[in-house]
């Protein structure tokens, strides 16, 4: 019962988590491009960037415990990447690094971007740029992460069906 | 050369590459 509520969690979480991602990267990044021609872009930047940024920082945390907490006993085989556990391992190992980028990388640099930090013209640029690629890297890395996620659920049950 | 990542197509094949590695790796090399 514990197991299927921390599962449940930690799906909720990571829906919450990499949806705001897929937004930011499939939307945001495009609407701001477009904004920035009709001088529409402050609407985004100042009511909905702060908002998202504020469930996506915070899921990404819950995602990563929950995770955490569903792997339990087999926490240090997963992160070792022990057979039978290397699959989800994998999977751990990627959530575990794009928590890093949403955390040490994206926020305090969107802190810069958004003026909720002070920074001067070149360091926005630059910040900009940085939370750009740890955001596109974090896309990139979901793919493969979600894989193993799926994976680390069903694959002794196919194991079993395959015999 | 272009970085992948600035592109919304590099980003997802980049992604997709990546799966296929990994899961290479995982299947012969880590016995999972």
């Amino acid at each position: 019962m514990e197991i299927l509520f921390g599962r449940w969690l930690h799906i909720m979480a990571g829906v919450m988590w990499i949806g705001i991602l897929y937004y930011f990267n499939f939307v945001q990044v495009a609407a701001l491009k477009a904004a920035a021609e009709d001088g529409t872009g402050a609407g985004i930047t100042k009511h909905v960037a702060p908002r998202a940024l504020l469930f996506f920082r915070w899921a990404a945390l819950v995602t990563w415990l929950s995770g955490a907490a569903l792997l339990g006993a087999n926490f240090i085989g997963a992160f070792t990447l022990q057979p039978g556990l290397a699959g989800i391992g994998i999977g751990a190992w990627l959530g575990t690094i794009m928590l890093f980028n949403v955390w040490v990388l994206i926020w305090p640099n969107q802190q810069k971007i958004l003026g909720m930090k002070p920074a001067s013209d070149e360091e926005k640029a630059k910040a900009r740029r940085v939370a750009f690629l740890a955001s596109r890297t974090n896309t990139m890395l979901s793919i493969p992460m979600l894989f193993f996620m799926s994976y680390g659920l069903t694959h002794q049950h196919v194991l079993a069906v395959l015999g | 050369m272009k970085n992948p990542l600035d592109s919304l197509w590099g980003t997802v094949i980049s992604g997709l590459i990546l799966t296929a590695v990994l899961f290479v790796i995982v299947k012969n090399f880590l016995g999972a």
